[in-house]
């Protein structure tokens, strides 16, 4: 089962407690299987919106919506069910500094 | 679906076919036909020796025919050889499984309610709907976005263990609680189906202390009401009227587990009560005692106004007073905080000023049981 995990800020991180290190989870999960994919994304001002309407192209420069909470990353899992799945995304820093979405893959 | 059997046999039918086919739907529907089929047959070949057993075997024959019928695809038949196997040993723990994944902290609060009423408990969807006053169009939809959300997200259908059952377990106690108040509140059914599944849960301190809760509030159901449906206070209710086992089933419970989180310290407070030979000699400051535990660990409107009256039995009126004083902004127009400071400053010498104060409690009171109590409080002080 597939889990696309969108890694986002939070306005209201952790500040008491250390978060787990970035490097130890990456490489935990890559040797375990349970990371397919993943990347840290630049920031969203420099995001470019597609849309193609009446058959034009129309760009807008940044992101398709404007929020508070940009996503930074985004990481592929692959686990046998929620829980697994839960217990790699509370394992990343992102959780505890930010907030982390779990996304199901459609069709798995 | 209102005998007892039923209803226990519903949850168990539903939870082992969903093991067995991971089809929600066709696990409630084989159920609700198999007690449609008993229902209908009981009654004139008379009940079998073994009702559960006949239940159960008439749903698995229902799904084996509704999976026949679905055009054998691969799936379908793998289902089908399952189900042909039917072990209708690890019944317990099936209800166990259904039971955590209705209540998944992956599942909205209202979800995880809904669900296990419908699923675990068989009550239908339009009743639902009523309980939580939605339509029931709304309740079939949440209904159905939580079962897609299972399914989807694979939710897995199994009991955690080592620290994640800790972890779990309080998603679990709080639907089961919050059903016990739904039942409390004038669906009795409904509080003896949340004892009942509470007890199927892994023996563990706060699991115990909740079994003890209920049982403790449920003991005084008989008197909590007088004949015209007005409440009845814990002051004047007849005694005698509670249930005496339950009572010392639960006190029982309690003096073997550790105190370690807020059922615990609420059961040992209704424990207070119900071990009181009558309200006079009630252990106040061990009761105030506990109330100023669950203020810490608990803090609540609710909680700070019966500590407030906890305090006024056990110190004098005054020092109740003057904790419901440090608390005023947060339970401001509540009326059971208004209740109290009538009942403190009636207690405390000035019945003219209580009387005015149960009446400004009557004028925000949310039930119309509550509002005629608090009325006849403020007429019968006036008259005195």
């Amino acid at each position: 089962m597939k889990y696309m995990m969108f890694v986002c800020t939070d306005t209201e991180p952790e500040t008491e407690l250390e978060a787990p290190d970035i490097h130890k989870w990456v490489a935990e999960n890559d040797a375990n299987g349970r990371r397919v994919l993943g990347n840290q994304l630049v920031s969203p001002s420099a995001a470019t919106t597609v849309r193609v309407r009446g058959g034009e192209l129309l760009l807008t420069d940044g992101p398709f919506a404007e929020t508070k909470e940009v996503i930074v990353g985004f990481d592929i899992l692959e686990c046998a069910d929620l829980d697994e799945a839960i217990e790699v995304a509370r394992a990343h820093p992102m959780s505890w500094a930010g907030r982390v979405e779990l996304r199901p893959f459609h069709g798995e | 679906m209102n005998e007892p059997i039923f209803r226990e046999a519903y949850g168990r039918i539903v939870a082992t076919l969903i093991r067995l086919t991971g089809d929600w739907s066709l696990a409630e529907d084989c159920a609700m036909d198999a007690v449609e089929a008993a229902l209908e047959r009981w009654p004139r070949d008379g009940t079998p020796a073994n009702p559960g057993g006949w239940l159960m075997t008439a749903a698995r024959n229902r799904a084996i025919d509704q999976l026949r019928r679905a055009a054998l695809a691969d799936r379908k038949l793998r289902d089908l050889s399952l189900l042909q196997d039917l072990e209708p040993a690890p019944a317990g723990d099936d209800r166990l499984r259904l039971i955590f994944t209705c209540c998944h902290p992956a599942l909205a609060m209202e979800s995880r309610v809904a669900l296990t009423l419908r699923t675990v408990i068989g009550v239908s969807t339009a009743e639902i709907a009523r309980l939580f006053l939605v339509g029931e169009s709304a309740m079939t939809r949440r209904l159905s976005r939580a079962k897609a959300k299972i399914s989807q997200a694979r939710i897995p259908y199994r009991v955690p263990s080592g620290p994640a059952l800790a972890e779990r377990l309080p998603s679990v106690l709080a639907v089961l609680y919050l059903l016990f108040t739904r039942g409390y509140d004038g669906e009795p059914e409904l509080a003896e189906e949340a004892i009942r599944l509470a007890r199927l849960l892994p023996p563990e301190p706060e699991v115990n202390a909740l079994v003890a809760l209920c049982l403790l509030q449920h003991s005084r159901r008989a008197t909590r009401q007088d004949e015209a449906g007005d409440l009845v206070t814990l002051e004047h209710q007849d005694r005698s009227g509670w249930d005496h086992a339950a009572i010392a089933e639960a006190v029982g419970l309690l003096a073997g587990t550790p105190v370690t989180g807020p059922y615990a310290i609420q059961a040992h407070i209704a424990a207070c009560h119900a071990t009181a030979p009558d309200f006079a000699s009630t252990d106040w400051p061990t009761l105030a005692a506990w109330y100023d535990q669950l203020a810490r660990v608990h803090p609540s409107p609710v909680v700070e106004v019966n500590r407030a009256v906890a305090h006024g039995y056990a110190y004098g009126p005054a020092a109740g007073l003057e904790l419901l004083a440090a608390v005023q902004d947060a339970v401001a127009g509540y009326a059971p905080a208004l209740a109290a400071r009538a009942e403190l400053t009636e207690r405390a010498g000035d019945p003219a000023a209580a009387a005015g104060l149960f009446r400004q409690a009557a004028e925000v009171a949310t039930s119309d049981a509550e509002r005629r109590a608090l009325l006849k409080r403020s007429g019968a002080m006036h008259m005195s």
